[in-house]
């Protein structure tokens, strides 16, 4: 799905060859600082190769429209920012930005459950703890319904339980509706866990490609 | 109606005692501004004078080569203005772009106010032209200015919001849909306040010149009440083309942000 050719983002990333299979969870682990992110912001666009290319389906990256590919291949930030209004204006916005018709308040609070986020739609997200804006804005990309997930530390401000349910709950979905997943996570265990592809990068470099042995399935 | 009465050189000689009061006031207070306010007060004298003696020469030889040329320093001085406030936190295209609302907001409103408006004939007739686009390209000037400023400080402030928008598939139009909105709304406010204000908490400069210079006050209303619709459209007009082509040189071709500019 995703191909690396020679790809080099100034001193921070050089990967001479990758590749990034559909329809699978694919993790990318790694000391922080080591490039995970630069990698998963180029594959949705937000960052360009200083030097190389990507292929999407065969197609460079450069010559497909960003806006359209971010729209098919939705990223979520480690550092996750909250919008003006309530709940439900942050969980409806990136249907809003996609110019696509906003979901009803049954469909929005089932979302909250499965992102274990127990409020009302009217609360401010202000009001939240760093791990529920976390959740929230998980749920707000979810809801986008798009054919690639790119996460990046969606576990990382929850405590294990938590974390666990929720990676559980997302690679679930994932894999029911055949999509793609590529997850940066600090947890080699949850990588083997709930992963088919585990690359590991240390100082901008894949360091192994691995598949794992998944101990569920679904 | 009395006749005007012409100021002698001594009388507005006189005018300078306010300059004097000022002069000992800040030097009672200690604050030091004594070498500025006499430049200043020099400045405006020499200036009005300079001006007064042009104005005398063009106005008894009307020519649309003259008067393009004054309107044309006017649009450049009025850029520079803006450019030299933000000196190196903006972009060539910003530049550019400020440089050509700047032109095109006014230019249009000029055109429009003189020759359908007031109908001057010739067209290029310099005791209309050249004040009322003074007073249009001033005014646009200062919302320019405005609108520069909180463009970018909005873009900088909501950075983090912008770049999650554009993450989640927005183009940079949506992205930046609040910060134009306010921006707008915040450069034009300036003129909406003297509009509310004008003729109850003062009267505004052009009428109470005309007033002055003898021209009826209900001739003079009606030129001030033009007049300032066409600020307000000029303003407007000038602002909203800056901000729809402005936001666009925050972002590069392959639709991120230019981070370079927000960093400063």
């Amino acid at each position: 799905m995703f191909k690396f050719v020679d790809v080099k983002y100034m001193d921070i990333l050089d990967v001479p060859s990758l590749f990034i299979e559909k329809g699978k969870i694919t993790t990318l682990v790694g000391a922080s600082g080591s490039g995970k992110t630069t990698l998963l912001r180029m594959l949705n666009k937000m960052l360009s190769p200083t030097q190389g290319k990507i292929m999407f389906k065969e197609t460079d990256l450069v010559d497909i429209n960003s806006v359209t590919h971010r729209r098919q291949v939705t990223m979520l930030s480690q550092n996750p920012v909250v919008f003006e209004g309530s709940i439900r204006d942050n969980l409806n916005i990136g249907l809003k930005f996609q110019e696509k018709s906003l979901l009803s308040d049954d469909a929005l609070l089932s979302m909250l459950e499965k992102v274990n986020l127990k409020k009302g739609l009217d609360t401010s997200p202000n009001a939240l703890s760093g791990g529920e804006k976390q959740r929230l804005a998980l749920g707000r990309v979810l809801l986008l319904n798009s054919e690639i997930y790119l996460l990046d530390e969606p576990s990382a401000a929850l405590d294990d339980e938590t974390e666990e349910t929720i990676i559980h709950r997302v690679t679930e979905y994932v894999r029911k509706d055949n999509k793609t997943l590529v997850m940066v996570t600090h947890s080699k265990a949850m990588a083997e866990k709930y992963s088919d592809t585990m690359i590991e990068i240390a100082e901008g470099r894949c360091q192994s490609i691995r598949g794992c042995k998944r101990e569920r399935s679904y | 109606m009395n006749g005007v009465i012409d100021l002698t050189v001594f009388q507005v000689g006189l005018a300078y005692i306010f300059v004097l009061m000022v002069l000992i006031i800040v030097r009672i207070l200690g604050i030091k501004r004594e070498k500025e306010l006499i430049i200043a007060s020099i400045r405006m004298t020499l200036q009005l004078i300079l001006v007064g003696y042009a104005l005398v020469y063009i106005f008894d030889n009307p020519n649309p080569m003259i008067t393009g040329l004054i309107i044309l320093v006017m649009e450049a001085f009025a850029v520079h203005t803006v450019l030299g406030k933000y000196k190196n936190k903006l972009s060539l295209p910003m530049k550019k772009v400020i440089a050509f609302s700047m032109s095109m907001g006014t230019l249009t409103c000029i055109v429009y106010f003189l020759l359908i408006v007031v109908r001057i004939s010739p067209w290029y007739e310099p005791q209309y032209f050249i004040p009322i686009a003074g007073m249009l390209i001033g005014n646009s000037m200062t919302g320019i200015s405005l609108g520069v400023k909180l463009l970018l400080d909005g873009m900088i402030s909501q950075r983090a919001l912008v770049e999650e928008a554009l993450i989640l598939g927005a183009t940079p139009q949506a992205a930046t849909r609040s910060i134009i909105r306010n921006t707008f709304d915040a450069a034009i406010l300036p003129t909406m306040n003297s509009m509310l204000g004008m003729g109850i908490v003062f009267l505004p400069g052009m009428m109470t010149g005309q007033i002055l210079s003898g021209t009826a006050p209900t001739t003079a209303i009606a030129y001030q009440i033009a007049i300032m619709l066409g600020i307000l459209g000029a303003v407007a007009l000038s602002v909203i083309i800056l901000l729809k082509l402005g936001y666009r040189t925050f972002f590069t071709q392959e639709v991120q942000l230019q981070t370079g500019l927000l960093d400063n």
